[in-house]
C-alpha cells in the first residue's frame, strides 16, 4: 500500500517536472547548460585570462548555438547570422545580436561572404567562429578575415589549404610520416579515365570530391559500370556542393573501421591529441552514431595514431582544434583518410570523455593563448555515445531525408547524464535548404553499458512530432547484438540489414507488452469516454463493463486478448501470460511512464485516433495499430480490401526535394531499372529508376521543380 | 441461451401432461387446449424472434456480407455498446395484400428499431435492413422509424439512422410516399431539438434522400454507398449522360464535390465505430449544455509552437490545423466536411474537456478566403453548434471574399450572407482569435465583436483592415507614381492589431502560446452566459 502511493507520489512529481519543463523551455536550456558544466572539468574557463569581447557565429542550427553557449560562459557577446527564413530559429534568440545575410538557399545566405564581412565591420566583432560545413574551410574566407584583422576561430590558410585538397594533403600526411592508403596520385580526367585508373589500382575503389568531405562526393566502385556511374554521379555531386568538380580514386579499404583522432594545437607549435572517436556505423559515408572511446583501439595502437595525428598537425602549423581520420583493418593497420580542419559535428563525445571544452580551446588559442593542457592531462573518463538524430525516414535506404514543422518536441533532458545539442525547437520548421539533423544525443556513463542504457532510455524519451525522424534505427542499433559487442566496421549496417531496416522486430515478449500496454490504452479511453463532468441526467441503466475481448491489430499480426480492471492496474490476459499495466498513466502525455509487470518502460502514445486506431512508439518504431472488440474483430473479415494503386506504374518521389533533371519524355520506352530522373535532397542526388518496362505516358514535374514526398513524377502506361 | 432453456422446459412439460391418462377427460382435454395454446404461443413468439433476427435469411445474409456490407443488426451490434440494445416493434409486419406480397412477411420487416448506448449515453436509432425487400420503405417501415424519432423527442436524445434501402416498397404505392413524409415531418419537427444524424451505408435513391438531407450530419461509406435524386439509367434517359452510381452519387462525389456529405469512411465497421466518437461530442438534446469529459490535457498547456507557425512573409501559406491541433485538448479533432470547401475548417474538439465547435479559415487552400461553398459550409456547421449549446471558437486569417463572376453568378451575396447570419444570431459564447489577415466585410463575418463576439483577441501576427495595401493604394492614390511609399505608409498604419486594438474591437493582443490557457479561462466564464435572441416565429435565414 504504502509503496504504491510512494511511486504514485513519484510519478507524479515526475510529471510535474515534465510539465513544469514542456512549459517553459528556456528553464530547460539553462538546466542542460548547468549540467554541462559538469562535463567541462579539464581547464574550465578562467574568468580573468583576456578574451574576445565580441565574435560573430558564421552559422546556423546546433553548432552555432552550442559555440553561442560557450562564448557566453567565457563573457563574450555574440552575434548570430541568418537567412530570412531562420529569422526566428533559436540560435538567433540565443545570441545578443543577429543579422540578416539573405534567402533561404545557403549560397544566398551562409555562403554570402561579402554579406558576412559586412555584418562582422557594422557588429563590430574581433573573431568568426565558422562552426562546420559553410565557410568552415574555406581558406578564402579565412584570407579575406586576416586582411580586415578579424581573427578565424579556426586554423589559419595555409592549414585549411593544405587539407582541403585530399591529394595534397596526402602528400603532407606521408611527408609527416603518417601512414597513407595506396592510390591515384592525381586527378581523374574523365569516366574512362576513372575505368582505366580504377583497375590499376584494382576493384573496390573508392571514387571521391577532391575538395569533399562529410560522404558527399563519395562513391565506391566494384567494377567498370559502376566505376563509371560513380564518376559521373561524384562530379555532379562535387559541383554542386562545393564548387569543385575534381576527382580522385584510392583503394578502398574494405571492412575497415572509421576511427578518427581529436587534435588540438596552438599558435606556438604545441599539440596535443584528445584520444579516439570510433565513427563505424555510417550510411551512404555519413556518420549515424558515433562513440568515444572505441572498443577496438589498444593503448598502443591509440598511442600511435594519435602521435602521428600530432606529428601531421605540428607539420603544418595547425593552431585549432582539427580531426585527423583513419581507416582502421581488422589488424589494426590504421592509413591516414583525410584531416578536417575544424570543429566535427561529433565533438561532444570527446568533450564528454576528457572533460575538455573544445569551443573554449579555440577560441583561447584563437585569441593567442598557449595550450594549459598537455597531453598527460588528457584523460578517458567513462564512455559517451552519441546518436545522430535526423529528420529522415530509416525505412528508406537507411535514411532519406524528411521535411516538416515540429508540432511537438521535448528532448529527454529530465534524464541524467544526457546533453542534447540541437537547434530547433517546437514548432521549428525542417525544410529542405539546410541538413535535417534534428539533434545530436549524447549519453554518457562509467562504461560503455552506461552509456548505452541512457542512450536507450533518453532514445524511448524523446518526443519528436510532425516529422519522420531515424530513432527508430537509432535505438535498434543500440540494442542490436554486433553492436553492443563492438564488431563494427563501416559496413555494419548493410551487412546487419541486408534487406534494408525493416523496425523494431518483436519477440513474443514484446509482442505482448505492446498488445497489454494498446488494450489498456483502449480501454483507459473507453472509461474516459463515458466519464462527463456535467451529465445532469440521469445515465440509463448503463454499467461499466467488467472485462473487455479485444483483438489488437499489430505489426501484421491480430493478437486476442482479455482485459479486465483490477487494483488500479489493467491485468491483460494474452494467450497464455497475463500482463500487468499500472494504469496510472496518462492519455494526454505523449509519454506513457507504464510499469509493465514490474518493469518500467517509457512508451509514446502518438496519436489516440477515433475507431480504435493508435499510433504507438515502442522501443524506438512507431506501430500503426487498431484494437477492436472481438465483435467487430469478426465482422473485419466480410470488409473488402481496398484496391491498391499499381506501383510499378508510377514513380513517386522518395524524399521532398528538387527536380535534378529528367532523363525521358512522354512516349519514351524504359526499360526495368533504367534512370527517368535525378532528385536531389539535401545536396544528394537521387537516381530514380522505373520499376518496370513500359512506355512513359506522362511526366508530371519540371527541371527545377521542388517536390513533396510521395509526388508522383512519372507514370507509366 | 434463454430461448434454448425455455424450449427445453416447456417441451418435458408438454409430455408430463401428454401422459396423464388418469385425469378426468373434459377437463383433461380443455386444460390440454389451454396449456398447449400457452406453449404454442411461446414458441411462435420465439420463432418469430429468431425470425426477425435473421432478417431476409442466411442467403442474402451472405449476399450482403459479399458486397463488403454488414447486416441491419451487425451493425447495431457495432454502434451501441455490448448489450445495450433494446428493440422495438420485432414483431411488425407490412400490411400489403397486392401482387402477392401477403405471402412474403418478415417480423420485423425491413427495419431495426430500437434505443440503446453509446458509451453510457441513451440513443435511439433505425437501421433499414437490406436483406428483407432490399430494405424498401413500407408504411409498417415508417411507422417503426416514426416511433423513435417520437421517443427520441419525447425524452431527448439523438436519433441515429442507419440507411441502407433500395427505395420506396412498389408495391405499397402510395402508402410507401406518405410513409416518407411522416418521417421528413417528423425529421423537421426534431432538427434544433435532438442532434439527428444519418449514416448512409447502402444505397439511397429518390425520395428517401431527403431524410437524411435533412438530418444535422449525413455520413457515407466508400465504395457502397450512393445518394442520389435519380439513378443513372434514368440520368441517361433524360440527359442522355453516362455516368456511373459511385460518380453521381458515391461518398467521394458527396464529400468533395456536392457537399451533401460530411465525411466518409473506409467501411462499416470504420464509420460506426468513428460515429461513436463523434456521438461523444454532442449534448443530448438542445435542453443540455455542451458535454464535459474527462480531461487530461492540462486547460493550462503552453503552446510554444504556436509562436512561430504563422510564416514571416505575410503572403505564405500556412495550415490552420497546426494551429487547431495545437489549441485544442490532446489535438483531438473531428474535422466536418475536411474534403469539401477546403478554404474554411470546421469541425469538434474539447477544450478542457467541454465540447466546443470550431471555425477556421484555411490559408493553405485558396489563401483561405470565403466563397459560396465555404460560407455554406460554414453557416450550417454554426447554427447546429448555437442550436446545441457549443460554444464556438472562430480562428480568423481571411483576405475577404472571393472575387469573380462565377461567384457573382452564383450568388455568394446570398451565401455569405448565410455565414454571416449565422454568426450573429448565435448566442452561445464565442471566442475569435485573428492569426494574421481579417479584411473587409470577411473580418465583419468571421466572428466578430461587432457580432456579439464574447472574447476577440489577436495575435501579434493580425492586420485587421478594410482591404490589402495594394488594392487601397491604388483606390486612395488613384494614378500616383509613388506607389511603394504609399504602400509602406498602409502598412504602418494597418498591417498591425492596433487599430482594431485601441477602439476595443479586439480584447486583447496575446501571445500566441498563450492561446490554449485564454480559451480554457474564457470558457469556464462563458459557461454562465445568457443572452437570447427576440421572440419570433423562426428567422429568416437568407437561404
Amino acid at each position: 500500500m504504502a509503496f504504491t502511493a510512494l511511486t504514485k507520489d513519484f510519478s507524479r512529481l515526475l510529471r510535474a517536472s515534465l510539465l513544469a519543463y514542456h512549459k517553459n523551455g528556456r528553464r530547460a536550456l539553462t538546466l542542460s547548460a548547468s549540467r554541462r558544466c559538469a562535463i567541462y572539468t579539464t581547464d574550465p574557463i578562467d574568468a580573468n585570462e583576456p578574451t574576445f569581447d565580441k565574435i560573430l557565429i558564421a552559422n546556423r542550427g546546433e553548432i552555432a548555438c552550442r559555440v553561442i553557449k560557450t562564448a557566453r560562459k567565457m563573457g563574450i557577446k555574440t552575434v548570430a547570422i541568418h537567412s530570412d527564413v531562420d529569422s526566428n530559429a533559436p540560435h538567433v534568440k540565443l545570441a545578443d545580436e543577429a543579422v540578416c545575410v539573405g534567402t533561404a538557399q545557403a549560397r544566398d545566405s551562409y555562403l554570402r561572404m561579402d554579406r558576412i564581412l559586412d555584418a562582422i565591420k557594422t557588429t563590430g566583432s574581433q573573431a568568426v567562429h565558422p562552426g562546420y560545413g559553410f565557410l568552415s574551410e574555406n581558406a578564402d574566407f579565412v584570407q579575406k578575415l586576416e586582411d580586415i584583422g578579424v581573427s578565424f576561430i579556426g586554423p589559419n590558410a595555409k592549414a585549411i589549404t593544405g587539407m582541403g585538397d585530399k591529394l595534397e594533403s596526402k602528400r603532407l600526411a606521408m611527408a609527416a610520416g603518417v601512414n597513407t592508403i595506396p592510390g591515384f596520385d592525381g586527378i581523374v580526367k574523365d569516366a574512362e579515365d576513372c575505368v582505366r585508373i580504377s583497375n590499376d589500382i584494382g576493384y573496390p575503389v573508392m571514387i571521391k570530391a577532391s575538395a569533399g568531405g562529410g560522404g558527399k562526393g563519395m562513391r565506391i566502385a566494384w567494377n567498370d559500370d559502376e566505376a563509371r556511374e560513380g564518376f559521373k554521379l561524384s562530379t555532379q555531386e562535387a559541383a554542386s556542393s562545393f564548387g569543385d568538380d575534381r576527382i580522385l580514386v584510392e583503394k578502398f579499404v574494405d571492412n575497415p573501421r572509421h576511427i578518427e583522432i581529436q587534435v588540438l594545437g596552438d599558435k606556438f607549435g604545441n599539440a596535443i591529441y584528445l584520444n579516439e572517436r570510433e565513427c563505424s556505423i555510417q550510411r551512404r559515408n555519413q556518420k549515424v552514431i558515433e562513440e568515444a572511446p572505441s572498443v577496438f583501439l589498444d593503448e598502443a595502437t591509440r598511442k600511435a595514431m594519435g602521435e602521428q595525428a600530432v606529428a601531421l598537425a605540428k607539420q603544418i602549423g595547425y593552431s585549432s582544434a582539427g580531426t585527423v581520420e583513419f581507416l582502421v583493418d581488422s589488424k589494426k593497420n590504421f592509413y591516414f583518410l583525410e584531416m578536417n580542419t575544424r570543429l566535427q559535428v561529433e565533438h561532444p563525445i570527446t568533450e564528454c570523455i576528457t572533460g575538455v571544452d573544445l569551443v573554449h580551446q579555440m577560441i583561447r588559442v584563437a585569441k593567442g593563448h598557449s595550450l594549459k593542457i598537455s597531453q598527460k592531462d588528457v584523460p578517458i573518463r567513462g564512455w559517451a555515445i552519441e546518436s545522430r538524430v535526423y529528420a529522415e525516414d530509416p525505412f528508406k535506404n537507411f535514411g532519406l531525408p524528411s521535411i516538416g514543422r515540429l508540432s511537438k518536441y521535448q528532448e529527454p533532458l529530465h534524464l541524467p547524464k544526457v546533453r542534447c545539442d540541437s537547434g530547433i525547437e517546437e514548432g521549428s520548421e525542417i525544410s529542405i535548404y539546410y541538413d535535417p539533423m534534428i539533434c545530436k544525443l549524447v549519453c554518457y556513463g562509467d562504461n560503455r553499458e552506461e552509456a548505452l542504457e541512457r542512450s536507450i532510455k533518453a532514445l524511448d524519451a524523446y518526443v519528436i512530432r510532425g516529422v519522420t525522424h531515424n530513432i527508430p534505427l537509432l535505438r535498434d542499433i543500440l540494442t542490436e547484438a554486433r553492436f553492443v559487442s563492438g564488431n563494427i566496421s563501416t559496413n555494419y549496417l548493410p551487412e546487419v540489414y541486408p534487406d534494408g531496416f525493416k523496425g523494431k522486430q518483436l519477440t513474443s515478449k514484446e509482442k505482448a507488452e505492446l498488445t497489454a500496454v494498446l488494450a489498456s490504452v483502449y480501454v483507459k479511453d473507453a472509461l474516459r469516454s463515458r466519464n462527463f463532468m456535467n451529465a445532469e441526467r440521469i445515465k440509463v441503466n448503463s454499467r461499466i463493463p467488467s472485462s473487455w475481448s479485444l483483438v489488437v491489430q499489430v505489426a501484421g499480426e491480430d493478437v486476442p486478448c482479455e482485459i479486465k480492471v483490477e487494483d488500479g492496474a489493467f491485468k491483460v490476459t494474452v494467450e497464455d501470460r497475463v500482463v500487468a499495466v499500472d494504469s496510472a498513466f496518462d492519455l494526454a502525455s505523449p509519454l506513457i511512464e507504464a510499469n509493465i509487470d514490474g518493469e518500467q518502460e517509457t512508451i509514446q502514445l502518438i496519436k489516440l485516433g477515433s475507431g480504435g486506431e493508435i499510433r504507438i512508439r515502442y522501443k524506438g518504431t512507431a506501430f500503426q495499430t487498431t484494437v477492436v472488440t472481438d465483435t467487430a474483430h469478426r465482422y473485419l473479415s466480410y470488409m473488402p480490401e481496398k484496391p491498391k494503386v499499381d506501383q510499378s506504374k508510377v514513380v513517386l518521389s522518395p524524399m521532398p526535394g528538387l527536380v535534378k533533371s529528367i532523363a525521358c519524355a512522354p512516349g519514351d520506352m524504359v526499360g526495368e531499372g533504367q534512370e527517368v530522373c535525378v532528385i536531389e535532397a539535401m545536396k544528394m542526388q537521387n537516381s530514380l529508376v522505373a520499376a518496370a518496362t513500359g512506355k512513359v505516358k506522362a511526366i508530371h514535374v519540371k527541371e527545377g521543380e521542388t517536390v513533396e514526398e510521395e509526388q508522383v513524377l512519372v507514370e507509366l502506361e | 441461451m434463454a430461448g434454448q432453456t425455455l424450449r427445453l422446459a416447456t417441451g418435458s412439460l408438454l409430455k408430463k401432461y401428454v401422459s396423464l391418462p388418469s385425469l378426468g377427460l373434459n377437463t383433461s382435454i380443455i386444460r390440454h387446449c389451454s396449456i398447449a395454446q400457452t406453449i404454442k404461443v411461446r414458441d411462435d413468439i420465439r420463432k418469430k424472434r429468431s425470425e426477425a433476427v435473421l432478417g431476409g435469411g442466411k442467403k442474402r445474409i451472405e449476399a450482403q456480407h459479399k458486397k463488403g456490407k454488414l447486416t441491419a443488426r451487425e451493425r447495431i451490434e457495432l454502434l451501441c455498446d455490448p448489450g445495450s440494445f433494446t428493440e422495438f416493434d420485432m414483431f411488425a409486419e407490412h400490411t400489403c395484400t397486392d401482387f402477392g406480397m401477403e405471402n412474403q412477411k418478415y417480423p420485423g420487416d425491413s427495419v431495426v428499431t430500437g434505443h440503446g448506448l453509446i458509451h453510457g449515453r441513451l440513443v435511439y436509432l433505425f437501421s433499414q435492413d437490406f436483406t428483407v425487400f432490399g430494405g424498401s420503405l413500407s408504411s409498417v417501415h415508417a411507422k417503426k422509424i416514426c416511433k423513435v424519432m417520437d421517443q427520441a423527442m419525447l425524452v431527448g436524445a439523438p436519433v441515429i439512422g442507419l440507411n441502407d434501402s433500395g427505395g420506396a416498397r412498389i408495391q405499397e404505392g402510395v402508402e410507401s410516399l406518405a410513409g416518407y413524409a411522416d418521417i421528413f415531418q417528423r425529421n423537421v419537427m426534431a432538427s434544433g431539438v435532438v442532434p439527428q444524424i444519418s449514416m448512409i451505408m447502402g444505397p439511397c435513391a429518390g425520395g428517401a434522400v431527403y431524410s437524411p438531407a435533412l438530418t444535422d450530419f449525413t455520413f457515407m461509406i466508400q465504395d457502397t454507398s450512393y445518394l442520389f435524386i435519380t439513378g443513372p439509367d434514368v440520368v441517361k434517359a433524360v440527359t442522355n449522360e453516362d455516368v456511373t452510381q459511385e460518380e453521381l452519387g458515391g461518398a467521394r462525389t458527396h464529400t468533395t464535390l456536392s457537399g451533401v456529405a460530411h465525411k466518409a469512411f473506409n467501411n462499416d465497421i470504420h464509420g460506426l465505430l468513428n460515429l461513436r466518437t463523434f456521438m461523444n461530442y454532442l449534448p443530448q438534446s438542445n435542453q443540455d449544455q455542451a458535454p464535459i469529459r474527462q480531461c487530461d490535457d492540462p486547460w493550462d498547456r503552453d503552446v510554444p509552437g504556436l509562436d512561430t507557425v504563422v510564416p514571416l512573409e505575410s503572403t505564405a501559406a500556412y495550415n490552420m490545423l497546426d494551429v487547431v491541433h495545437g489549441v485544442v485538448d490532446e489535438g483531438d479533432f473531428f474535422e466536418i466536411m475536411p474534403n469539401y470547401a477546403k478554404n474554411i475548417i470546421v469541425g469538434f474538439a474539447r477544450m478542457n474537456g467541454r465540447t466546443v465547435g470550431i471555425v477556421g479559415n484555411q490559408p493553405k487552400s485558396a489563401a483561405g478566403c470565403l466563397d459560396i461553398n465555404s460560407s455554406v459550409k460554414g453557416a450550417r456547421f454554426v447554427r447546429f453548434c448555437d442550436a446545441f449549446n457549443i460554444p464556438l471558437v472562430t480562428f480568423v486569417d481571411v483576405p475577404g471574399f472571393l472575387p469573380g463572376t462565377a461567384q457573382e453568378y452564383g450568388g455568394i451575396i446570398r451565401h455569405g450572407a448565410k455565414l454571416l447570419y449565422a454568426f450573429a444570431e448565435a448566442t452561445v459564447p464565442k471566442i475569435t482569435v485573428i492569426t494574421r489577415k481579417a479584411y473587409g466585410g470577411a473580418y465583419d463575418v468571421m466572428s466578430s465583436k461587432h457580432l456579439r463576439g464574447d472574447m476577440n483577441y489577436t495575435w501579434p501576427t493580425a492586420e485587421v483592415a478594410v482591404m490589402g495595401a495594394k488594392g487601397a493604394v491604388s483606390i486612395l492614390y488613384r494614378g500616383q507614381s509613388d506607389v511603394a511609399k504609399y504602400e509602406k505608409e498602409y502598412i504602418d498604419k494597418f498591417g498591425n492589431p492596433f487599430p482594431a486594438a485601441v477602439r476595443g474591437f479586439v480584447d486583447d493582443i496575446i501571445e500566441p502560446h498563450t492561446t490554449r490557457r485564454r480559451i480554457c479561462q474564457d470558457l469556464d466564464k462563458l459557461a454562465t452566459k445568457k443572452l437570447t435572441n427576440p421572440w419570433k416565429k423562426h428567422a429568416n435565414i437568407p437561404l
